[in-house]
């Protein structure tokens, strides 16, 4: 097997990552976006998988399967479950519009995409392409979490925001299998703590719109 | 002689995308109607509308001007010349050197620009509704395809759709995802350009909905069978761009035998077949979108293109 | 005599005919003698400037006595100077054509005639100039000979606003070219342009100097965001004018735009393409949209002016950004490809502004709202007008097409370039400018689809004569201009070479000899375009079509009232209006921008009043740029303004203070 293969299809995985986040932080409605970031985990596992076995490193192949059943399967069918006991599947405001959201999220590729490749001369092609990618994700995932008020799309937004750091994490041949468990099990428990908190804020304040909770905070007004 | 075979091969392309135009059109509205458990017109019913509509009276609006008049001609003809461009199942036309990417993407740009003219020469508010709405897809639509075009452009240095054509058929290039995003894309413009479901419905009369029919509502006999046809032909340049760009390897070398030329032929029929299905079975799935959603849609391709582009112009130099 | 003499006295012999039409301006037979002067003299200056750009006479120079005493004035031709000599002069002829006809309607000549000569005359000395000094005369000469043009109709107070705006940019971009010629010059006073050129200066000093251009060349070529007195003052003056001030003037502002950056400054770093670029792409798109909203026929073409010195713009950004890497072959190809369009629009624009000049003669409306079916009652008009619509959306087979079919090629150039920030930005400003080209294609589809078809929606409209032969005689030369730089672009990228020589380093191979006349510039390999075939296959397609559809189908034609839904004796006004057909447009790239403002009324039920619209689109670039300067430039002369009552002792004290300040300045800083 060629070097040529290798690169192909880690580059397109990777950049399937990239477009997934777009297509997420397009997404106008909560159940789309919580496919879209299943598709989003699913290639990440599938990314991971390929990277394992292009490094045969066989830890890697453990972060994909906790990537598949957690974030592929877990906690979307958790989120969805959520979703249908709040019953918010209508709509979600975005802060700013979506041409004006694709924009912005195009000139962040391209910010990630000139530091990483700026900062990395030296590096082999194929990291320094993961590298570029997996911040992008990263930005992406962070603009999403800006640009929403639901708190569960935020939820999302943060969970695809880790999934740039696993892209990242994979393509550098690093990360010990002991960190990689752990950040699984931290963002799993966030998830946790996040779906009682929404309970909890939706009890109280009939909403999950977090701009309700502004309205508590002493210093903003 | 080798002139003579490119010639053949060109008067064959040109005769070609005209016979098997409504073929493709009557093919995706068969298949469309039997999603639906419908048993739907035979194939052949957009031939047979066509003959009907050219024996036909012509009936013009009182005040139409000689726009409306030549109009049709002038869409058949960029468009055919555009579709004569593309090529389906050979490389190596003939004319190929004489309009690239760019200058075909123009060519239906023409088609469109005289569309929306007829459209408002009537002065009934249908023609202007039809024609505003469609400039503003156009207007999303039309960077989008350029954009697509400086991706393909980018991998095969060059904007020549043969040249394209045989770059990406070659192994070197490999997987790329500004492809990927280039076909995303490219599909998306296709819908919006020939007016398929979600941004316009082809079968639709309804008088808000619609955008193509609202502009060509005045025309009758032999001048829509040329609107019709052009439309036609339309869809099917599409479905061989994409065929060409992205299914490139059925493609006959320009130096080939004829038996290369006879499998050609039966590949693009092939993937003619394919896609007009798979177009089917996507307008069966999706329902039209409201107009002023469109922009997300149609910006959806636009963003893809440029992305891709953007990967494209950073990836070359790793 | 030499090329430049005889060019020069084609100057003095337009300066002699505005000193004339100042004399008899009165006179009954003013206008066809000054217009037919004008003519044939522009006529003679566009075929020297032709042959000297073709290589027939020799590049020379010339000093006349006049001017500053100790160096006289200097003039010079080369190639760059024929070729925008030759774009003045055939926007000239064709202006002074048309005006045979056109001026005719004028009330009071006497506010025209002179000028438009003197305009002419300045026009043709900038470009000849070859010292500082004389160079930024003409300059002002032309500015001030245009001023006066746009004022000409001073009765309307709209008009006096656009020439008081244009008087104040026009000042503030002279003042800015000449802090750029004076930080060229230096301090020892070398005025001539060889000792500009022969001259050293540090990064930073021609980094002012390309800031300094683009505010002085670039005003007076509208470019974002001091356009603002662009769509104000083009459309006030006669349409002849109009013509000049869009195709022409603007040209003029580009040339020295080229002189002096790609000429006199030397070579300048990577990012100023990159600014350049920039400023294209934005001017590119904005003028595009601002020209979609307008109802107001001359307006919209101003802002698509606009819209196309911003396409030249990114050409030249191109240009700059390769040279400065050394890819001469490609920063060839994007200057050829912006000197071509600076050649098409002037001829384009011409063609637009003459037809909505003839519309304005024939029904008295500049308002589109008020124009409809004028392609019954104005045929000919009609059909040229459309020629122009269709070359400026660059559809080919004609002109527009080829100059951003080229941009586009010099766009895919740029993968190469060694910077990053170059890298990501090249591919955003060719999505900018396939978005200008598509909505420039919108723009004229309204501009063309809501004046001249559909129903007449005034009285005016419905009652619309055919213009004079002259008139028509000016549309007809220039689109077949139009037709043919688009269908033999080969000559036309030939005739260009020996400026993208002198000024890139580079050439594109000849083209003249390629088969078919194709076009083809070889560092992209194997693009081509070939206007000629394109159109030979369309024109034969059409025949072939219509001859099958007459030998085979149905002759009937019967007319018929259009459909109307039911509802019969539909009102003229229930077609689209102008603001009506961009409204999508509107609503997609424009919503949530303080751009346009909407506003519905809509009586109570059972209310008879009528629902009310009403739109208001206004220049982004006013409330964001000069109301905030306007506002902070009273904020400070309201606090400056107890300066004014000081004793004499106290105002000695501050001239005391400020020549110690000035001094310790100077001390500190040498």
């Amino acid at each position: 097997m060629g070097l040529g293969l290798t690169f192909d299809v880690a580059h397109l995985l990777a950049g399937g990552l990239v477009l997934v986040s777009f297509l997420m932080i397009t997404q106008h409605r909560l159940y789309a976006l919580l496919n879209a970031f299943a598709l989003q985990a699913v290639l990440l596992s599938l990314s991971v998988a390929w990277q394992a076995y292009v490094q045969h490193a066989p830890h890697l192949y453990v972060t994909a399967f906790i990537a598949l059943v957690f974030k592929a399967i877990i906690v979307p069918v958790g989120l969805h479950r959520i979703i249908q006991r709040l019953g918010i599947h209508r709509e979600i405001e975005t802060v700013i519009g979506s041409g004006t959201t694709m924009l912005v999220g195009m000139g962040l590729v391209a910010l990630s995409m000139t530091v990483m490749l700026k900062v990395t001369p030296g590096a082999d092609p194929l990291a320094r392409e993961d590298l570029a990618f997996a911040l992008s994700v990263v930005l992406l995932g962070l603009l999403m979490m800006v640009s929403r008020r639901n708190a569960v799309s935020q939820v999302v937004g943060f969970m695809s925001l880790e999934n740039g750091l696993v892209l990242a994490a994979a393509g550098a041949r690093g990360m010990p299998l002991v960190v990689e468990i752990s950040v699984a099990f931290s963002v799993l428990i966030a998830f946790f703590v996040i779906g009682v908190f929404l309970f909890r804020i939706r009890e109280r304040f009939d909403t999950v719109d977090v701009q309700a909770l502004d309205r508590f905070r002493g210093e903003r007004r | 002689m080798e002139l003579i075979s490119a010639l053949l091969v060109q008067s064959m392309q040109m005769l070609l995308v005209l016979a098997a135009a409504p073929l493709l059109t009557g093919f995706v509205r068969k298949v469309k109607a039997r999603l639906l458990r419908r048993r739907g017109p035979p194939l052949i019913q957009p031939y047979r509308d066509m003959l009907r509509l050219l024996k036909k009276e012509v009936v013009v609006a009182d005040n139409a001007s000689w726009i409306f008049r030549v109009a049709p001609y002038v869409i058949f003809a960029t468009t055919w010349v555009a579709a004569a461009l593309v090529p389906t199942f050979a490389t190596g036309l003939l004319f190929s050197w004489s309009a690239d990417l760019i200058a075909i993407i123009a060519l239906l740009a023409s088609a469109r620009f005289f569309l929306a003219l007829a459209g408002m020469d009537v002065g009934t508010a249908f023609g202007g509704i039809g024609s505003s709405r469609e400039v503003m897809i156009a207007s999303l639509a039309e960077p989008a395809m350029l954009l697509i075009v400086f991706t393909m452009a980018l991998v095969a240095r060059s904007t020549q759709l043969s040249a394209v054509a045989d770059v990406l058929s070659t192994s070197e290039v490999g997987l790329r995802v500004s492809l990927g995003m280039a076909l995303l894309g490219l599909i998306i413009v296709a819908i919006a350009e020939n007016g398929r479901i979600p941004v316009d419905n082809p079968a639709t009369h309804l008088e808000l909905t619609m955008v193509h029919e609202a502009m060509v509502l005045e025309y009758s006999g032999r001048h829509l069978a040329m609107i019709e046809l052009a439309a036609a032909v339309k869809l099917l340049l599409y479905i061989s761009l994409i065929g060409c760009i992205f299914v490139p390897w059925t493609l006959a070398e320009p130096d080939g035998s004829i038996a290369a030329h006879l499998a050609g032929f039966g590949f693009y029929l092939a993937k003619l077949a394919a896609l007009g299905f798979l177009l089917a079975v996507f307008e069966t799935a999706i329902a039209k979108m409201r107009v002023f959603r469109l922009p997300d849609f149609v910006g959806g391709a636009l963003m893809l293109g440029l992305l891709g582009t953007l990967l494209l112009f950073v990836s070359r130099s790793l | 005599m030499t090329s430049v003499a005889f060019l020069l006295l084609c100057a003095a012999a337009l300066l002699g005919v505005a000193v004339l039409a100042v004399a008899c301006a009165r006179a009954y037979a003013a206008t066809p003698i000054v217009y037919g002067a004008t003519l044939v003299i522009t006529l003679a200056a566009a075929i020297t400037s032709c042959a000297t750009l073709v290589g027939l006479a020799a590049p020379a120079g010339l000093v006349l006595p006049i001017g500053l005493p100790w160096i006289g004035a200097h003039f010079r031709i080369d190639a760059l100077a024929a070729f925008f000599l030759a774009t003045v002069n055939v926007g000239g002829a064709a202006a002074s054509l048309y005006a045979l006809g056109y001026g005719q309607h004028e009330d009071e000549p006497h506010r025209v005639l002179p000028f438009f000569a003197a305009f002419l005359a300045g026009m043709n000395l900038v470009v000849l100039a070859n010292d500082a000094f004389s160079y930024l005369l003409s300059w002002e000469f032309m500015s001030l000979a245009s001023w006066a043009l746009v004022i000409a109709h001073h009765h309307d107070p709209e008009n006096r606003r656009a020439g008081f705006v244009y008087l104040i940019m026009a000042g503030i971009g002279t003042l800015a070219l000449l802090l750029a010629l004076g930080l060229l010059t230096g301090p020892d006073g070398n005025y001539t342009f060889e000792a500009i050129r022969a001259g050293t200066r540090t990064p930073l000093t021609a980094a002012i100097v390309l800031v300094l251009v683009l505010i002085g060349a670039g005003s007076k070529a509208g470019l974002v965001p001091l356009h603002a007195w662009l769509p104000l003052a083009h459309p006030a003056a006669p349409s002849h004018v109009s013509a000049l001030m869009s195709g022409v003037m603007t040209k003029v502002a580009v040339y020295g735009f080229i002189r002096i950056v790609f000429d006199l400054a030397g070579s300048l770093p990577w990012w100023s393409g990159a600014l350049v670029l920039a400023i294209g792409g934005l001017s590119a798109v904005l003028g595009v949209l601002q020209a979609l909203m307008q109802d107001d026929t001359k307006r919209l073409l101003a802002y698509s002016t606009i819209e196309n010195i911003g396409i030249v713009f990114i050409g030249l950004g191109l240009a700059l950004a390769f040279r400065a890497n050394g890819m001469e072959a490609a920063a060839a190809l994007a200057m050829t490809a912006a000197l071509l369009h600076v050649l098409n629009h002037s001829l384009f624009k011409s063609l637009l502004f003459f037809g909505a000049g003839a519309v304005l003669v024939a029904t008295g409306e500049r308002n589109m709202d008020r124009m409809g079916g004028l392609i019954h009652r104005m045929p000919v008009t009609s059909f040229l007008f459309l020629v122009g619509c269709t070359a400026i959306s660059a559809l080919p087979p004609l002109n527009g097409f080829v100059s951003e079919w080229l941009t586009f090629q010099a766009i895919l150039l740029s993968p190469d370039l060694p910077q990053w920030a170059l890298k990501v930005m090249v591919p955003a400003v060719g999505g900018l400018l396939a978005l200008a080209a598509a909505l420039a294609g919108a723009t004229f589809v309204k501009t063309f689809g809501i004046a001249f078809l559909g129903r007449p929606r005034s009285n005016e409209a419905a009652t619309a004569r055919e213009v004079d032969r002259f008139s028509l005689a000016a549309m007809a030369l220039v689109a077949m201009l139009c037709l043919i730089t688009g269908i033999v672009p080969g000559y036309f990228v030939d005739a260009v070479t020996p400026i993208t020589r002198q000024f890139t380093g580079g050439a594109l191979p000849l083209q003249a000899n390629l088969p078919w006349l194709t076009i083809m510039p070889a560092v992209v390999s194997g693009s081509s375009y070939n206007g000629l075939l394109v159109f030979l296959f369309i024109a034969t397609s059409a025949m072939l079509a219509v001859w099958t559809i007459h030998r085979f189908a149905s002759h009937a034609i019967r007319r018929g009232p259009a459909w109307d839904c039911g509802f019969p004796d539909a009102s003229p006004l229930t077609q689209y209006s102008g603001s009506s057909f961009a409204q999508p447009v509107r609503r997609v790239f424009m919503a949530r921008t303080s751009a346009t403002h909407e506003e519905v009324t809509m009586p109570a039920p059972g209310d008879m009043q009528p629902a009310r619209f009403s739109l208001v689109v206004s220049d982004p670039v006013w409330t964001w740029l000069y109301q905030p300067l306007a506002g902070a430039v009273e904020f400070a002369s309201l606090h400056l303004n107890h300066l004014q009552f000081l004793t004499i002792r106290r105002y000695l004290s501050l001239v005391f203070f400020s020549l110690v300040a000035l001094l310790l300045v100077l001390a500190i800083w040498s």
